[in-house]
């Protein structure tokens, strides 16, 4: 609240005083919020659609980029494990063409050979030959399991039928997990035997859990049943069940988002391997793919949100600106208007004024005349100079045409000022001649008035009938202030080298702090409707720095109004021959 | 002292100048510029007492006439109007201090005369 009041523009709570010609032709908080909505609206728009599509765009790009990827390598490393799988496979296709039954029955043999793959392929554990009965005739490894009978194993038949065998990962008898391959060969004649080989998985692993396959997600092969046949660095070890479900059939890579038992979301790529039951999958955590994609996003929020600020703090900088320029012009504005009405008022009243004067003056001069002949005239006769009720009367007639002379001539004084016109004045004169004129009221309302000029008080030069304008707005609006049996203070003082003050301060009823600040604008009035026109005070603040002052104003409510006002002792304007006192005698 | 009273208010002349002549002071009066020239035909007079407005010829104007008829004679304005550019017109035609606005006072009046007669007796 206090950041607001000190940032206020000052038309933000301008309320129109006046109706009519001067009224304001702006509503000024209108037209700032107008053009601050418009330029907002035109500025911050287009900027939040662009950022929105290019959010759009980038997220799109960024996750169909991630999705590319996962099935590059996805497919990438399929084809590994299915030329790793394939690889051994024609090495014993290669090793049953090879070699006759024969002579893959002699054990030397087949340890010969068992050596020579270990070394060239690596994997190898050990080999078995199977006869067409499905007995294992020949073992060449580290168990004894010559004769074990096979014809009843399900590999054996599906061998058989298919011409070959690749089993999925078991633990076998050393607890190790290992794969069997297993191939048959046709004699000729319908005889055929079978060439077993079980290979650990150890390689297997490594070509699937290498880690520019796993980047920052989990790699592993499982079976159709779900069971890991690879170990996984957060579904399990080998031989579990994965938690996620089995992905459907598809003979190509495949991209899938499913959610997790914690209710993350993981992006899975897999692939079914093909003459297997394997299916590789490669799970991602979505959120940590996406991470590049947050930052991307999060600088992309930021650069938006640190444009709408400079935006709206330079758009609201520039309207408020402007819109006070406006404010401020229009002000001068109305205040030239009222200026212009008030010289013309003055010079209206002026005319009627002179006029008034000039035809009482006329037949006021008779009536002194005539009464002066009387009193003349009288005196000659003895009778009548002794009659003391005759010449009282007769004195009281010219001393009232006295009292309408002095006041005409206050009046032609008053009005004769047109223009600024500089001359000697002595304030003190000034200040009873202004009070003068308003000592008919004083007098009814019973106020009690005091004059105090400092001794050092010098003659100012200003114009005269300027000043009695502007005491007279002051002291009146004092008067209008004071309640019956009031007290006003008029006092002079010396204020610094160069000017002096007159300070009229009043006991009324005082103006709130509110209304304080805008006391000088014109057409502001508490007494609205009530014969005040709001014009006095802004005048006279207009008049004052005419003639080179200032005018200032304390006040408390209930306590008093202080109006004080500075004036230079010498205005630069050119000075005129003084004609004090010659005008009335 | 002969003083010419001119102002179109006929009665405000004729008493002035009765009042006048009980103080000592011969005055003749006229209310229009024509019979003002025309009473300086026969007689002349030191000062001049002249309103700035009566019909036709303006104050200004026939002291301009009076002047040129006889120099010597003195004027002393008198007005009910008081306005700032007759003020400044009268005080350059005749001097500071000879303008007085109405009602005027007649010992006022006489003082001044008297400050204009002795005036130019000094400067004679």
């Amino acid at each position: 609240m206090v950041v607001w009041k000190k940032l206020k523009p000052k038309f933000w709570d301008y309320v129109d005083a006046a109706a009519g010609p001067f009224a304001h032709l702006f509503n000024f908080r209108r037209i700032w919020q107008l053009a601050v909505l418009l330029t907002v609206g035109v500025a911050v728009v287009p900027l939040v659609a662009i950022t929105a599509i290019d959010y759009q765009v980038t997220q799109k790009s960024i996750e169909s980029e991630i999705a590319l990827r996962t099935s590059r390598l996805v497919s990438n490393t399929r084809r590994a494990v299915s030329f790793f799988l394939a690889e051994r496979r024609s090495a014993l296709d290669f090793i049953v063409r090879d070699n006759s039954f024969a002579d893959l029955n002699d054990p030397e043999r087949l340890q010969s050979i068992l050596k020579n793959l270990k070394s060239s392929f690596g994997g190898f554990t050990d080999l078995g030959v199977i006869d067409p009965l499905g007995y294992q005739r020949n073992y060449a490894g580290p168990y004894r399991l010559e004769g074990v009978d096979y014809s009843e194993q399900a590999w054996y038949r599906e061998v058989l039928e298919r011409g070959v065998h690749i089993s999925d990962v078991f633990p076998g008898f050393r607890q190790v997990p290992h794969l069997i391959i297993a191939v048959k060969h046709e004699v000729g004649s319908g005889a055929q035997f079978v060439l077993r080989a079980t290979l650990d998985t150890e390689r297997f692993n490594h070509l699937i859990s290498h880690p520019e396959v796993v980047g920052g997600g989990d790699a592993f092969l499982i079976n159709r049943e779900g069971k890991l046949q690879t170990p996984s660095l957060s579904h399990g070890k080998v031989l579990d069940t994965i938690s996620l479900p089995v992905p459907s059939f598809s003979p190509n890579t495949e991209l899938i988002e499913t959610e997790d038992g914690q209710g993350q979301l993981n992006a899975i790529g897999y692939a079914y391997i093909e003459d297997t039951s394997f299916i590789l999958m490669l799970v991602k955590n979505k959120k940590e793919i996406l991470k590049p994609w947050y930052k991307t996003r999060l600088q992309l929020m930021g650069f938006l949100a640190a444009s709408i600020t400079i935006i709206l703090v330079v758009i609201l900088g520039v309207a408020t600106y402007l819109v006070n320029k406006i404010y401020l012009a229009d002000q001068k504005r109305i205040t030239t208007l009222h200026q212009v009405e008030y010289s013309n008022k003055m010079a209206t009243i002026g005319r009627l004024a002179a006029g008034v004067a000039h035809e009482i003056n006329n037949p006021l001069a008779v009536i002194n005349e005539k009464a002066g002949l009387i009193k003349d005239l009288f005196s000659m006769r003895e009778e009548c100079a002794r009659d003391e009720k005759l010449m009282n009367t007769i004195n009281g007639v010219l001393s009232s045409v006295e009292r309408c002379a002095k006041i005409t001539r206050r009046l032609l004084s008053f009005t004769r000022n047109s223009g600024v016109t500089t001359q000697r004045i002595n304030l003190r004169e000034t200040i009873h001649e202004v009070l003068g004129f308003l000592s008919k009221e004083a007098e009814y309302r019973s106020f009690h008035i005091s004059v105090h000029v400092d001794e050092d008080v010098p003659q100012i030069t200003s114009d005269q009938g300027r000043l009695q304008e502007i005491l007279l707005n002051v002291i009146n609006n004092s008067f209008a202030a004071m309640q019956d049996e009031g007290h006003l203070q008029v006092t002079v003082r010396r204020h610094k080298e160069q000017s002096v003050s007159v300070t009229v301060k009043d006991d009324g009823c005082g103006i709130p702090k509110a209304d304080l600040e805008r006391v000088f604008e014109p057409f502001f009035s508490t007494r609205a409707g009530k014969g005040g026109t709001g014009l006095g005070l802004s005048i006279t603040s207009g008049m004052v720095q005419e003639l080179g002052g200032e005018i200032r104003v304390e006040s408390e409510v209930g306590k008093g109004t202080s109006f004080t006002i500075t004036l230079p002792i010498q205005t630069e304007k050119k000075e005129k021959p003084s004609n004090e006192g010659s005008l009335g005698r | 002292m002969k003083v010419l009273l001119v102002d179109d208010e006929h009665e405000l002349v004729s008493t002035l100048a009765e009042r006048l002549s009980f103080r000592g002071i011969q005055a003749d009066w006229a209310t229009s510029g024509e019979e003002a020239m025309r009473l300086t035909e026969k007689n002349t007079y030191d000062v001049a007492v002249l309103d700035v407005k009566i019909p036709r010829i303006s104050g200004l104007e026939l002291k301009r006439r009076l002047h040129a008829k006889i120099p010597a004679m003195k004027f002393i304005f008198m007005t009910g109007h008081g306005s700032e550019d007759e003020f400044r017109n009268c005080s350059a035609e005749t001097g500071e201090g000879c303008y007085l606005v109405k009602p005027v006072n007649i010992e006022d009046l006489i003082q001044k005369m008297n400050e204009l007669m002795n005036a130019s007796e000094v400067r004679s």
